[in-house]
C-alpha cells in the first residue's frame, strides 16, 4: 500500500483546497449564507438541522450555517492581518538583528527567551484583558505574540547567509546595506518565511478561537467560531450541532493551514524531497 | 521581575474596582486604601517590597477576595499539576507507541492512519475535544462523571477517574505531536549504520527496534515534550474552564478579569517557575536516557 505517499503529495493539494475554500467562503459569505448571520427567527430557537435551517438554529433563533460561514470571515479577518503584521515587523527585526549582531542582538534574544517562558495564551489573556477586547486590540495582541517566532527564524536565517561567499562578494563589490538586504538576504529567506506564515496562521486561528471562547476575543453578536462554541456549550446535550458546527469550522481551518505549511516545508527541504514516505 | 512589571503594565483603575463606583468618590477612603496597598510608593519600591515578601514565602493577599494568595495557590496548584501530569502521561503513552508503529511500518496503511490521526488532533482545539468528550460522555456513558473535581488527597482513585476526561482532551492533541515526532526520530535512527549492523548480525527485529533504536530516538522526543509543557499549561487554563476544575488556570483567568494583581502575580510566578523547573528536570532526564550526556 502506498497510502502515505499519496497522502503526502496530496497534502499540498488538500491544504491548498481547504485554504482556498476557506478564503472563498470568507469573501463570498454574503452570497453563500442563506440568512444574515445576526438575523433572529423568533419561534425557531434551537431547531435541529432541517430543510430550512441546514445546520439548525441557535438559542436565540439564528441560522447556524450562516453564522459558521460568516465565522470564516471573522476568523481570517483576525488571523491574516495579525500574521501579516507579525511577519512584517518580525522579519524586519530579525533580519536587522542578524545583520547587525552585537549587543542589541544579544539583548533582543534574551528578551525573547523570557517571553517564550510564559504560556502564550496567558500573555494573550492578560494583554487583551488590559487593552479591552476590540478587533484592533485582538490583532495587535496576537501579532505581538507571533512576532518573536518570525524574528528568531529570520535572524538565524540571516546569520547563516552572512558568511556565504555570494554575500561577501556583493559586499566586497561595494553593495550598500540596503542592496545587500534587498537583493541577497531577503530573497533567500523568503522560502522559510512562507512556511512559517502558514504554520503561524494555523496557530493564530486557534488562539483567536480560544480567546473568543473565553469571551475575550471577537465580541458577540459577531459570529466567531470560538464564541459560538462557548455559548453552545450550555445547550450541548440537547443541541450538539451548536458545538459541532463551529468546532469543525475551527478544525478545518487549522488543518488546511497545517497541511499547506507541512507540504511547503517538504517541498523546500531537499532532504525530504523525493523521500516523502520516509520523512515527516 | 518580568512578571511584576508585566502585570503592572495592565491598565485599569484597581482602586475604583475595589471600592465600587460610589465608595471611590470618597477621597479619604480612597487614599487610605491606596496607602494600605503601597500603591502610593514608586514602582521600584513596590517591587522591592513584593520581592522581599516572595522570598520570605509570602505572596500577599488577594486584592479582591482578601484571601491569602499562597493559600489559594496551594489549593489550586495540585489540581493543575495533576491535570498536566495526567495529560502528559496520556500523550506519551499514546504517542510513543503510535510513532514507533508508524515508523516500523513507514509507507503502509497504519502509517497513513497515524498521520491522519495526528493531523486531526493537532488541528482540533483542546476546548473543542473537551466539549465533544462531555457530549459523548453524557450521551453514551451517563454514569461517568465528567465535570467537577475530587481532590487527590481525599480519594486518589476517584480523583484520577474524574479527571480522566479532561486529561484525555488535553493529552490527545499532544499525543498527536508526540507520535509524529517519534516517527521522524525513529526513522532517522533506524537508518543509521549501527542499526543495520545489529540487524546484519541477526538481532531479533523486536530487540533492534526497542533496544537499539527506541532508546536513541527518545532523546529528541523528551526534549520536545518539554517544550510542549508550556503549551500544556496554556491548554490547562482553558480545559479547566471547560471541565470546571478549580486549578491555577481558572484562578488566573478570574483574577485577570477582576484585575486582582496580587493573585495574578503569584499565579504567573508559580506557573512560570513550574515551566522552568520542568525544563531543568528534563535536562537531567536526558542523562538517564542517554548516559553519554554528562553535565560538567
Amino acid at each position: 500500500m502506498r497510502a502515505p505517499r499519496a497522502l503526502r503529495s496530496g497534502s499540498l493539494l488538500a491544504g491548498g483546497l481547504i485554504v482556498a475554500g476557506l478564503l472563498a467562503v470568507a469573501l463570498a459569505a454574503p452570497w453563500l449564507a442563506p440568512h444574515a448571520p445576526t438575523a433572529i427567527f423568533s419561534g425557531a430557537e434551537i431547531r435541529p438541522p432541517d430543510g430550512r435551517f441546514l445546520l439548525g438554529t441557535d438559542e436565540v433563533g439564528r441560522d447556524v450555517l450562516s453564522r459558521v460561514l460568516y465565522g470564516a470571515r471573522v476568523s481570517l479577518g483576525v488571523a491574516i492581518p495579525s500574521v501579516a503584521l507579525a511577519a512584517l515587523v518580525g522579519t524586519a527585526l530579525g533580519v536587522g538583528l542578524g545583520y547587525l549582531g552585537g549587543v542589541p542582538d544579544m539583548l533582543a534574544m534574551r528578551a525573547f527567551d523570557v517571553l517564550f517562558a510564559f504560556p502564550p495564551i496567558l500573555l494573550a489573556i492578560a494583554l487583551v484583558a488590559a487593552l479591552g477586547p476590540s478587533a484592533v486590540n485582538l490583532v495587535l495582541t496576537i501579532a505581538v505574540l507571533t512576532l518573536p517566532q518570525f524574528a528568531v527564524l529570520t535572524r538565524s536565517a540571516t546569520l547563516a547567509l552572512m558568511p556565504q561567499e555570494f554575500v561577501q562578494a556583493a559586499r566586497a563589490l561595494g553593495a550598500s546595506h540596503g542592496r545587500l538586504l534587498r537583493a541577497h538576504v531577503l530573497p533567500n529567506i523568503a522560502a522559510p518565511l512562507t512556511v512559517q506564515a502558514s504554520l503561524s496562521l494555523s496557530i493564530v486561528i486557534l488562539v483567536e478561537a480560544a480567546l473568543s471562547f473565553l469571551g475575550l476575543g471577537t465580541q458577540p453578536p459577531a459570529p466567531s467560531w470560538g464564541g459560538m462554541l462557548s455559548r453552545g456549550r450550555q445547550y450541548m446535550t440537547i443541541a450538539p450541532w451548536l458545538v459541532l458546527a463551529p468546532g469543525l469550522g475551527i478544525m478545518l481551518a487549522v488543518l488546511g493551514f497545517n497541511l499547506l505549511g507541512d507540504a511547503q516545508r517538504d517541498l523546500l527541504d531537499p532532504r525530504r524531497r523525493g523521500a516523502r514516505g520516509r520523512g515527516a | 521581575m518580568v512578571t511584576f512589571l508585566l502585570i503592572h503594565l495592565i491598565p485599569g483603575d484597581l482602586v475604583t474596582i475595589l471600592l465600587g463606583i460610589t465608595a471611590s468618590q470618597n477621597e479619604q477612603t480612597r487614599q487610605a486604601l491606596i496607602h494600605a496597598l503601597h500603591l502610593d510608593r514608586p514602582l521600584a519600591v513596590q517591587y522591592g517590597l513584593w520581592l522581599g515578601d516572595v522570598l520570605s514565602g509570602n505572596l500577599g493577599h488577594s486584592l479582591v477576595t482578601g484571601l491569602s494568595v499562597g493559600d489559594e495557590l496551594a489549593r489550586s496548584y495540585p489540581v493543575t499539576l495533576q491535570l498536566a501530569l495526567m495529560a502528559m502521561a496520556i500523550a506519551l503513552a499514546a504517542g510513543i507507541p503510535m510513532g514507533v508503529l508508524a515508523a516500523t511500518r513507514a509507507g503502509r496503511a497504519l502509517d497513513g492512519a497515524t498521520r491522519v490521526f495526528s493531523l486531526l488532533f493537532i488541528s482540533a482545539p483542546a476546548f473543542f475535544i473537551g466539549t465533544v468528550v462531555i457530549i459523548a460522555g453524557a450521551r453514551y456513558a451517563p454514569w461517568l462523571p465528567t465535570l467537577g473535581h475530587v481532590p487527590f488527597a481525599e480519594h486518589p482513585a476517584r480523583s484520577v477517574t474524574t479527571m480522566l476526561p479532561a486529561a484525555t482532551s488535553l493529552g490527545l492533541a499532544i499525543s498527536a505531536i508526540v507520535a509524529r515526532f517519534t516517527r521522524t526520530s525513529m526513522l532517522e535512527v533506524l537508518g543509521q549504520d549501527y542499526v543495520r549492523t545489529a540487524r546484519a548480525k541477526g538481532v531479533a527485529d523486536r530487540a533492534v527496534v526497542f533496544k537499539h533504536a527506541l532508546r536513541n530516538a527518545l532523546i529528541p522526543v523528551v526534549a520536545m515534550a518539554g517544550t510542549q509543557f508550556v503549551y500544556l499549561i496554556g491548554g490547562a487554563v482553558i480545559i479547566e474552564e471547560v471541565f470546571a476544575l478549580p486549578g491555577v488556570g481558572r484562578l488566573v483567568v478570574n483574577a485577570i478579569y477582576a484585575r486582582d494583581y496580587t493573585t495574578i502575580q503569584g499565579a504567573v510566578l508559580v506557573l512560570t517557575s513550574a515551566t522552568v523547573l520542568v525544563n531543568l528536570a528534563l535536562d537531567l532526564l536526558y542523562h538517564v536516557i542517554d548516559r553519554r550526556i554528562v553535565y560538567a
